[in-house]
């Protein structure tokens, strides 16, 4: 069963078509890269996919079911912004998320955050804006999740932490679960996908594998997007 | 292992080319059991999926072999090792030989430019006293 599957899914904001009748599906073990320039529609349809925002048409589905209660058992959602409560400590962190998550993976959190030498008794609001970016990634990459939707993981930090960051999804990779990463630093990730999804004004105009693009066009993924999006 | 890519090629096939150097330069050596793909497809931030594929490909061609439960291992046979570093240096003298005819020079004068650089090497590599 697909992991995540939508079809003809439209999302209005107003007269605004934000998602225009998309259509694809996700398997399990895949990592898709959901690529897009600003605008296109990535974060509208992760918070879709997480049931943040529902459809104004067509069905989106996570694990064969409609984003809701369940579904959200099922899914770890990294979202744009740093959603983490700062007044915490890690520790305090790390047991906020084992009460919320019956699949919070406490050990592997724990090597993660102790490899970065982030100190248990250390609070989230007394850290650089990109160690909190990694607390927040290790807590969704922690989680025994079947879908990891990642929404920008890489936008705001440096070259080395953007490093650390794939390294860890890589690390974490489950061949029962998929991830979806949302960026438009394509060179960044594209070693790390399986395949790619290229959203334009809220249509999806091209799924494909990334070593599929390299052997068709002679071409990284990034050079075709610098083609299909040309200002 | 230094793990670079360029981007006018599939990652896959960039991979085995990449694991080959290893194995004929002896950072792998014969018999030696290889790292997990995972932790290779970490090493070299890459998909796992797509190690895995490269892996598969080195597996049929018989430079590595995998035991069950053991893991993998770099083939034990040093005539396919041999092939293979003849096969690698026989694509480097093809690229090499097709960039100096573009640069204009005809196959005798690559040949013998070839023959006078090997011998000033091994001139300044008396003169380090190596």
């Amino acid at each position: 069963m697909s992991v995540l599957e939508c079809n003809g899914l439209c999302k209005r904001f107003g007269r605004t078509e934000a998602l225009d009748r998309v259509s694809f599906s996700v398997e399990p073990g895949r990592i898709v890269g959901l690529l897009g320039p600003n605008g296109s529609g990535k974060t509208t349809l992760i918070k879709l996919a997480n049931g943040l925002l529902t459809p104004s048409e067509g069905t989106v589905t996570v694990c064969g079911r409609a984003p809701g209660k369940e579904s959200r058992a099922a899914v770890s959602y990294l979202p744009e912004r740093t959603a983490i409560p700062t007044w915490m400590s890690t520790a305090q962190l790390l047991e906020f998320y084992r009460d919320f998550y019956p699949d919070f993976r406490m050990d592997a959190a724990r090597e993660m955050l102790d490899h970065l030498d982030i100190r248990p008794g250390q609070r989230i609001k007394q850290m650089s804006k990109g160690t909190r970016e990694k607390v927040q990634l290790i807590m969704v990459m922690s989680r025994a999740a079947q879908l990891y939707l990642l929404d920008e993981p890489i936008g705001g930090v440096d070259p080395a932490t953007r490093d650390y960051i794939l390294s860890t999804i890589i690390g974490n990779y489950n061949p029962e679960a998929a991830v979806v990463i949302s960026t438009h630093l394509i060179a960044d990730v594209e070693k790390v996908l399986d395949e790619v999804l290229f959203l334009n004004r809220g249509q999806l105009v091209l799924q494909s594998g990334v070593d599929q693009i390299r052997e068709e066009k002679g071409m990284s993924v990034d050079a075709l997007f610098r083609e299909v999006f040309k200002c | 292992m230094r793990w670079q890519f360029s981007n006018d090629a599939p990652i896959y096939s960039q991979l085995i080319e990449q694991i080959k150097v290893g194995i004929v330069s002896g950072m792998f050596a014969p018999g030696e059991r290889l790292p997990s793909v995972r932790d290779l497809a970490t090493e070299a931030g890459v998909n796992p999926n797509t190690m895995q594929r490269a892996m598969t490909e080195l597996e049929r061609d018989g430079l590595v072999y995998s035991q069950r439960t053991a893991g993998r291992f770099v083939t034990e046979d040093r005539t396919m090792i041999e092939a293979a570093k003849r096969e690698l240096a026989e694509r480097h003298i093809r690229t090499f030989v097709a960039a100096m005819l573009r640069l204009g020079y005809e196959r005798k004068e690559i040949a013998a430019l070839l023959k006078q650089e090997s011998a000033e090497e091994e001139k300044t590599d008396v003169g380090f006293g190596v």
